[in-house]
């Protein structure tokens, strides 16, 4: 056995500022996982296609626009349209408290806002693996 | 329904679900293969290889939007390297890629090297085999950026594309054996760049010198902007030539057996090294033999002599 974390990362929408989420693609892939990098202006349709095609354990997103109440659930709606609600969401911007209380709410599995450390997300997501069980049989 | 039912359903999740499943070598993947093997055999396997930045990821996407107006089903495998260090990856050949829905005909999946060295993954063949067994008509590769011997490709494909660009050399460098030797089409990508057609020449050349008759495939060099989808009708064409002309003379068929012999081999190679080499491993105490030759009292070959004649006895 030879599993690796693979998470895709995405900039939805029309937001250009990419430093961030070069930042956590440099830190998952230094944390020993597999990062697929699909860059800006992805719709999220693009992000949840892409992931089922990547089979990606999660999806982060970053989202520094202001848009994040609408394209979190957005994304959100496409993933359970495509009967892919295992995957884990998370994502981070510039999110305002109430609003990131209210994602999460949502099923947005983490959201993290300016400040945190790369460390934060790389244990969320060790953590989330644990928890996530597969009892698909394959043949 | 289990994955593989799925699968046979023409559902693209389990497609992705299988993939996953013999990349990780799960319990029970063997077998997995054994059933995808008796349904494969049809799709046509194109390489695309070359160096880092020559432009592989934008010409493969080129490349998919003709075989999408061709109405072709492809799967693709583009292969990114893994850290040597953290076994961490940064799969980027998405970002040269446009949309390709999942309900549509491209099926595109990154790969990370995982400690393979030679342009492609360990899994890469066995991937191609699920691939074509899922039905796409077409299968593409598209290696990591290499240097002059990753040339594991030839291997894993029908017809490869060496990707350079108008900087990659001089005519020297076009007659150096390795990678110069196993395209079977070249394209001279970016080539709205200066002195584009010098390389385009030297290539010419040397591929001139190589002895020929009437039964050789003269290998083609197709300058191409793929960023612009210049000239890729023509790469496309060429592509097809070669499949042709392949498969007209019989060296299809030759290439594919010699193909399967190599992979027999191969796994028996990584079935010896696991049933022996890591039991000898669990015994000998390598550490101890190296401070030994360390210190002169012997040498590698002695030792490795030794437990060779050990094993043999066995």
């Amino acid at each position: 056995m030879d599993k690796k974390i693979r998470v895709l990362l995405a900039k939805p929408g029309l937001d250009g500022h990419d430093r961030g989420i070069k930042v956590i693609a440099a830190a998952l892939r230094d944390a020993g996982m597999e990062v697929i990098y699909t860059g800006l202006r992805q719709t999220p349709a693009m992000i949840v296609d892409a992931a089922i095609q990547e089979d990606v354990d999660a999806i982060g997103v970053s989202i520094l626009s202001g848009a994040h109440m609408t394209l979190f659930p957005a994304i959100l709606d496409v993933m359970k349209e495509k009967n892919a609600s295992d995957i884990i969401l998370f994502g981070g911007g510039i999110i305002p408290d109430d609003d990131k209380e209210e994602l999460e709410k949502l099923g947005v599995s983490k959201v993290f806002t300016p400040g945190a450390p790369t460390t934060e997300a790389i244990e969320f997501l060790r953590n989330a693996m644990l928890s996530k069980g597969n009892d698909e049989q394959i043949m | 329904m289990t994955v593989l039912e799925n699968f046979l359903n023409g559902d693209k999740r389990a497609l992705s679900k299988i993939i996953s499943y013999i990349e990780n070598r799960e319990d029970g993947y063997r077998e997995l293969l054994g059933k995808l093997y008796a349904k494969s055999g049809n799709a046509i396997r194109i390489g695309v290889t070359g160096p880092p930045g020559a432009g592989k990821s934008t010409l493969v996407n080129a490349l998919l939007h003709k075989f999408l107006k061709e109405n072709k089903k492809v799967g693709v495998i583009a292969v990114d390297p893994s850290s040597p260090f953290t076994g961490g990856a940064l799969l980027g050949d998405r970002v040269r890629m446009h949309e390709f829905p999942l309900d549509g005909n491209i099926f595109f999946r990154s790969m990370a090297t995982r400690g393979a060295s030679g342009g492609l993954t360990a899994a890469t063949n066995n991937i191609l085999v699920a691939m074509d067994a899922f039905g796409f008509d077409v299968t593409i590769v598209e290696t990591v950026g290499v240097g002059q011997v990753e040339l594991d490709i030839i291997d894993a494909c029908d017809t490869v594309v060496v990707t350079l660009v108008p900087e990659s050399g001089d005519a020297v460098q076009a007659m150096k054996a390795g990678l110069m030797e196993i395209a079977d089409v070249f394209a001279v990508n970016k080539a709205d760049r200066p002195n584009s057609d010098r390389i385009v020449t030297d290539l010419r050349m040397a591929l001139e010198f190589k002895a020929h008759d009437e039964h050789t495939w003269m290998i083609p060099v197709v300058p191409t902007v793929a960023i612009e989808q210049k000239n890729i009708d023509e790469l496309y064409d060429k592509i097809f030539e070669h499949i042709a002309f392949i498969k007209a003379n019989g060296n299809f068929e030759i290439h594919r057996r010699l193909q399967i012999e190599k992979k027999i081999i191969a796994i028996l190679k990584s079935r010896f090294e696991k049933e022996y080499l890591e039991k000898l491993a669990e015994k000998v105490d390598f550490h101890d033999i190296s401070e030994k030759v360390f210190l002169g009292k012997t040498n590698p070959y002695i030792v490795a002599s030794e437990l060779f004649a050990d094993f043999k006895k066995q």
